[in-house]
């Protein structure tokens, strides 16, 4: 295994000179009636960990099996490495899978499973062997390699299957839910192991994954589907802080979405009116003055103070708490806003909350406010 | 609502009661046993003990009796028990070329008959698992549905098929393909037929049973590791479906190697097969001692495979 240090930091940003490791134009895919991919267009660069993240039935798997080459397309292309995949069999590509249920084949032990693509392509006995040893040590398991699928735990047949795809050092490595069979804790750990081990081999990575929390963590780029679209492709910072649509910013993380009419569209800034106050952005967006648009806030990015008084200006508007929900390392607070609406606001439990007088409790009359930098205006 | 005048048969009701709760009690916590209990005397009855019979009059000799057969256990008059073991007839089995060239005889046949059976079966389990929710049912439902009619019924009726004046040999002929009727009943080629025929399904449903067991995700993990589908079919499939292969292999060797009415009907007296000689020895020559004799080494032949399965459905569960 070779560690690429010529592969960029942020391939996509340098689109002039790089060529697209993967091309993937106006891809459709349709069961009978229903369209599981619709119209997709997507460029992914050599050395990226690009997750495809969305709910089930979105489209994802299917997308990474076209990949793959265990689904035909109904129209569109795939370019890998600038060949055109239509007529190459699954047993040609340059891909390499690692499947949800992982797929190791139980009459084999790990050893063979590590091999059996090697010997496919008749490497030598010796350079099977030096190989196979080698990837089992880069996923610890080399006092394992006797053992047959079933002695294993659910951790370790899960590097078996990323050692058995990353063994044949493939162009593309394509994970289909690579974690989701493991417990919360293990999944954790494997996260970053696996972001860990992308970077040791330098492969191009792409991951179909459900769990938004992942695929942020995996991610150097994602794309967020739904109904076989891609809603929004950008880094995780750009999808979490930028969201384009209500979608988006409902699906990753949680986010207050409300209703407002822009009432200015600066070069530099944007003012829009909402029922409870004005929202001031200290950036430019390109919004139709007078249109309605929707406007979305992170719960964290909310500050909470106590005020009896009601308090005017942008940014801020007076509330009522309506519940507390003590999480620990955080407190969640439902406030009321004069219209009715309700808002999750986050807050980390800073100090210890032994006074009852400073602590912000059920029907306290409080003021919220937020950054000029905080609000994000949604296109649909 | 208790009625006063039952008052006296009050208490035998309920001792009689709490018994039968402590019967239903006892049947409950040894329920385990016996449910174990039933198959083992079921299989005491009606196959161990006719063993012994069996394997006694064996080692008896013909007698001019009823049954035709000398006793194991003599009293004489001075009071003296003697046992009498003969083991002529097991010699006379292995000296006679007839019966050890109608054993070979015999497995030859079975043996043929499975691997045909094989041949054709596992293409057929395999299409079923990968037909469509409508075509499935329908498929299976085609495989078990011979069951429906007597065996007899369904051998009578390759017979007026294989017929020198059959159908086959009557549409072959109005077909002006052939002039003279082709010699099918009472070949050998007939008795492969009828065991192919009948034995089909019993290779065919435990084959279905294991491959639809089988994770199509384990194919599709080969080709994408570069398998083309001929070597992943020799490397992934044809390894996982070996407890099928066994299971159904067997299910087909062991009775087909005993078959005594399809080479009887479809081989008449050209095809020389155990379970004829067998019979020509109980029924016609009334020759019990020989008759057992040759069902026991039968027996001894069959045991092998037999435990050839067992092996290998230990070694199943014990990948489980």
């Amino acid at each position: 295994m070779t560690v690429s240090a010529t592969v960029s930091a942020a391939p996509w940003l340098e689109q002039e000179e790089q060529q697209p490791l993967v091309q993937i134009r106006g891809v459709t895919k349709k069961y009978g009636e229903v369209t599981a991919v619709d119209n997709v267009d997507l460029d992914i660069y050599k050395g990226e960990l690009f997750c495809l993240l969305g709910g089930s039935g979105c489209g994802k798997s299917t997308l990474l099996r076209m990949l793959a080459g265990f689904e035909d397309l109904n129209a569109g292309t795939i370019t890998i490495d600038g060949v055109d995949m239509a007529d190459v069999p699954a047993y040609e590509r340059p891909t390499n899978m690692m499947f949800q249920s992982y797929a190791l084949f139980p009459h084999m032990t790990v050893e063979k499973n590590v091999a059996f693509g090697l010997e496919q392509d008749h490497v030598p006995k010796f350079d099977i062997a030096d190989r196979v040893h080698e990837i089992l040590k880069l996923v610890e398991l080399e006092d394992f390699k006797k053992r047959k699928p079933k002695q294993l735990s659910g951790g370790q047949r899960q590097r078996v299957a990323l050692a058995r795809a990353l063994v044949k050092r493939p162009k593309l490595l394509l994970l289909d839910e690579p974690l989701a069979a493991l417990d919360k804790k293990l999944r954790k750990q494997t996260q970053f192991e696996l972001a860990n081990i992308q970077d040791k081999v330098g492969v191009t990575f792409i991951v179909v994954t459900h769990d938004q929390e992942e695929a942020m963590t995996l991610s150097s780029r994602m794309a967020v589907m739904d109904a076989g679209r891609f809603k929004q492709i950008g880094t995780p910072t750009e999808i979490y802080e930028f969201p384009e649509s209500r979608f988006v910013a409902d699906f990753i993380g949680s986010a207050n979405i409300f209703e407002g009419r822009v009432i200015e569209d600066g070069a530099d800034h944007v003012r829009v009116e909402t029922e409870f106050c004005e929202v001031f952005i200290d950036h430019g967006h390109s919004v139709k003055e007078g249109s309605k648009i929707w406007v979305a806030l992170r719960p964290e990015k909310i500050r909470l103070d106590k005020a009896d008084a009601a308090t005017e200006g942008a940014n801020q508007t007076s509330a009522v708490i309506d519940d507390v929900g003590y999480l620990g390392e955080t407190s969640i607070y439902k406030v009321r806003l004069p219209n009715g609406e309700v808002f999750d606001v986050t807050m980390p439990n800073q100090s210890r909350p032994t006074h009852a007088t400073t602590r912000l409790t059920w029907e306290d009359k409080v003021n919220i406010s937020w950054d000029p930098s905080s609000a994000m205006l949604l296109h649909s | 609502m208790t009625d006063f005048t039952d008052d006296m048969s009050e208490p035998l009701q309920g001792e009689r009661q709490s018994m039968l709760r402590l019967v239903m009690r006892r049947i409950q916590s040894k329920w385990r046993q016996i449910v174990t209990v039933i198959p083992f005397f079921w299989l005491l009855v009606f196959f161990l003990a006719p063993f012994f019979i069996v394997a006694k009059i064996s080692l008896a000799e013909l007698a001019i009796a009823s049954p035709p057969f000398t006793s194991l256990i003599e009293w004489t008059d001075s009071g003296i028990v003697t046992i009498r073991l003969v083991f002529d007839n097991f010699v006379y089995i292995w000296e006679d070329s007839l019966y050890f060239d109608t054993y070979v005889n015999s497995l030859k046949i079975s043996v043929t008959s499975t691997f045909l059976c094989l041949v054709f079966g596992y293409p057929i389990a395999y299409a079923i698992v990968r037909s469509g929710p409508v075509a499935k049912p329908l498929l299976l439902f085609a495989i078990i549905l011979p069951f429906w009619t007597s065996f007899l019924l369904r051998v009578y009726s390759w017979m007026g098929l294989l017929a020198d004046q059959g159908t086959i040999n009557n549409l072959l002929i109005a077909l002006g393909i052939i002039d003279e009727p082709i010699r099918m009943l009472y070949t050998e080629f007939a008795v492969y037929i009828g065991i192919v025929y009948t034995y089909m399904p019993f290779m065919i449903l435990p084959l279905y049973a294991n491959m639809e067991k089988l994770d199509n995700s384990l194919n599709e993990a080969a080709a994408d590791l570069g398998s083309k589908p001929t070597n992943t079919f020799f490397k992934i499939t044809l390894p996982l479906t070996m407890p099928g292969i066994v299971a159904g292999s067997l299910l087909v060797f062991i009775p087909a190697t005993g078959e005594y009415v399809i080479p009887d009907l479809l081989g008449g007296g050209n095809v020389q097969m155990i379970g004829r000689v067998l019979y020509n020895e109980f029924s016609r020559n009334s020759d019990w001692p020989v008759a057992a004799a040759v069902a026991i080494v039968l027996l001894f032949i069959l045991v092998l495979p037999i435990m050839v399965f067992q092996h290998y459905q230990g070694k199943a569960a014990e990948e489980q």
